[in-house]
């Protein structure tokens, strides 16, 4: 049985996935994901050791496609639903500290 | 309601016209889309565009499509090109998408008429269409009840007569669990038989679009419509498309089906009564009825509880304020990122990005994520143990009818639970249908669920078919 989720892993677990919680956010979801993971200790406790992982119900493998040029989505139109975009390209705040 | 098939014959006849079809379909969606919230979008212009192309073909005695003039309903996680697709999300507001996805195209170039985008659990994460960031969608049959999800609006749609014909998505029961809800077939087609280019992802290795009708003949339709390898998908089966329609009368005659006792345990009276009812029906049309044991379908609501929203919070990275949709300006990307993502996303998505992260965290990963790809492995194993047996499986497809809304909707384990007899099925892989079978007390429908191995559909619908039949359909 895995440990019991805190207060403090959800709030790092928010923090890796780029979501700002209030308080009583992190208070609901403290109990609530705890709930959800305490239903899942049924499978964390079983006995495994010898069983595959499956992360793909047929075992898929590399699909690769021949060099050939094809015409793919047109720049302008997938810039255009960009929220900004610039010189042909995805537009973000800045990265670094100095001035653009 | 004249069935899709009916409708795809009689504009080829020139008994009516793609127009007046489509017609016919705004005005039930006129009348009653306000009440029910059914469509986010009616692309009223694309629709008669397309019926008018129709049209034209019929004049010009081209050869026409399978869905000639039949009006469609699209779940609006599916994207359609120049059309507003939002996944139910704010965080995809405003966004249209370039390209059509694969299923789109393929009904299209059949001749249907796309009317609209249909409502759906914020990025299809729900199974009542309460997590929606655009309201709930109502169901026809009961406007006080939810009508399941979370492809709710696709089944409303069909329900209420606006299509005869929807598409909707499958990660855990989202098309089957509508279907029982709402009284229609849906089917979970094999994984991989339907390309999922252009369907956003939820969780990539459990996602599988599919059909919702009235009528399984029609189900078999546009399911043979969109089903086939795409090489925009590198996860498309390589097989072309099965042969359905011709075999929907073939009965189950000389099957063998097994009753899962786990496929009816903790589902109520009179759905249990339906099911049982239903395994004396293919009885008495020639199948040999075997009750039987999987246990492993116990585990599956936990396992898929981990791998889904793992894949979830992986696939959702990329709503970042950057590509689509919504920004929320900050001084920096980072800050703009989680503005962003906190903005535009609602409380179910944010619980179950977070429940994945958390699966797949350094020193939880072990425990959690790959115990569940373990357990993954034994459902399959288990499934294929049991096809040894028998050619198809029978159960449930819900522990209940239609509920009510704010039911569920406080108690994230309660609302899952609504989904444990159609999860397996995506686990392993395999197909299974929901077909309407039977009322309960309150006289809403109850749906019985047939499972099948990879690549059943035929044997599926022609299993359902019987049922159907039984039911004076």
């Amino acid at each position: 049985m895995a440990a019991r989720l805190t207060r403090d892993d959800v709030a790092k677990v928010a923090h890796l996935a780029r979501l700002t919680l209030s308080d009583e956010e992190l208070d609901l979801f403290t109990d609530q994901l705890g709930q959800i993971l305490g239903h899942a200790d049924d499978i964390a406790a079983l006995k495994l050791d010898g069983v595959e992982a499956t992360a793909h119900p047929f075992g898929l493998v590399n699909v690769v496609r021949s060099d050939e040029v094809r015409a793919s989505l047109s720049r302008d139109e997938v810039l255009a639903m960009a929220p900004d975009a610039r010189e042909g390209r995805f537009a973000v705040p800045r990265i670094l500290g100095e001035a653009p | 309601m004249r069935s899709a098939t009916q409708i795809a014959a009689d504009v080829k006849s020139g008994a009516t016209t793609a127009e007046a079809e489509l017609d016919k379909s705004l005005a039930v969606v006129a009348a009653r889309n306000e009440e029910l919230n059914v469509f986010l979008y009616v692309d009223e212009e694309g629709a008669r565009a397309q019926a008018r192309a129709v049209d034209e073909q019929v004049r010009a005695g081209a050869e026409l499509g399978r869905l000639a003039g039949v009006p469609i309903a699209l779940k609006d996680n599916l994207c359609q090109r120049g059309v507003p697709t939002t996944c139910s999300s704010r965080i995809l507001e405003g966004w249209r998408p370039p390209y059509d996805a694969t299923v789109v195209e393929r009904v299209l170039a059949a001749g249907a008429v796309a009317i609209g985008k249909t409502n759906l659990d914020e990025f299809a994460m729900g199974s009542s269409t309460e997590t929606s960031a655009f309201g709930p969608t109502r169901n026809p049959l009961d406007p006080s009840r939810v009508p399941g999800g979370s492809s709710g609006g696709s089944a409303a749609a069909v329900a209420a007569e606006m299509t005869t014909i929807a598409l909707g998505s499958d990660t855990g029961g989202s098309i089957r669990q509508p279907a029982a809800l709402c009284g229609l077939v849906g089917m979970k087609p094999t994984y991989g038989l339907v390309s999922r280019y252009g369907l956003i992802a939820f969780a990539s290795s459990l996602d599988q679009i599919g059909p919702f009708a009235k009528t399984v003949e029609d189900a078999a339709l546009l399911l043979e419509v969109i089903a086939g390898h795409d090489p925009m998908d590198s996860t498309s089966l390589p097989e072309g498309s099965p042969s359905l329609v011709a075999h929907v009368n073939d009965g189950v005659g000389a099957k063998r089906v097994g009753l899962v006792r786990e496929l009816i345990e903790g589902a109520d009276d009179e759905v249990v009564a339906s099911v049982t009812r239903a395994a004396e029906v293919l009885r008495a049309a020639g199948a040999e009825i075997v009750e039987l044991s999987i246990p492993e379908i116990k585990l599956g609501l936990s396992a898929y509880y981990l791998l889904a929203p793992a894949e979830a919070s992986s696939n959702l990275a990329r709503f970042d304020g950057v590509r689509y949709g919504l920004r929320v300006d900050a001084e920096n990307v980072t800050a703009m990122n989680e503005a962003t993502r906190t903005l535009g996303f609602g409380a179910e998505v944010k619980r179950r990005i977070m429940l994945g992260t958390y699966a797949l965290s350094a020193g939880y990963y072990d425990a959690y994520y790959g115990q569940a790809l373990k357990v993954r492995t034994q459902m399959i194993s288990a499934f294929r143990a049991a096809y040894q047996q028998v050619d198809l499986l029978l159960g449930a497809t819900t522990p209940s009818v239609a509920f009510q809304f704010g039911e569920k909707s406080e108690n994230p384990m309660a609302m899952y639970l609504s989904d444990v007899f159609t999860i397996p099925t995506n686990l392993a892989g395999e197909a299974a249908v929901s077909v309407p079978f039977g009322l309960g007390a309150s006289g809403l429908p109850i749906g019985v669920q047939l499972l099948g191995p990879g690549r059943s559909e035929a044997a599926l619908f022609a299993g359902a078919r019987v049922l159907e039949i039984a039911e004076g359909r």
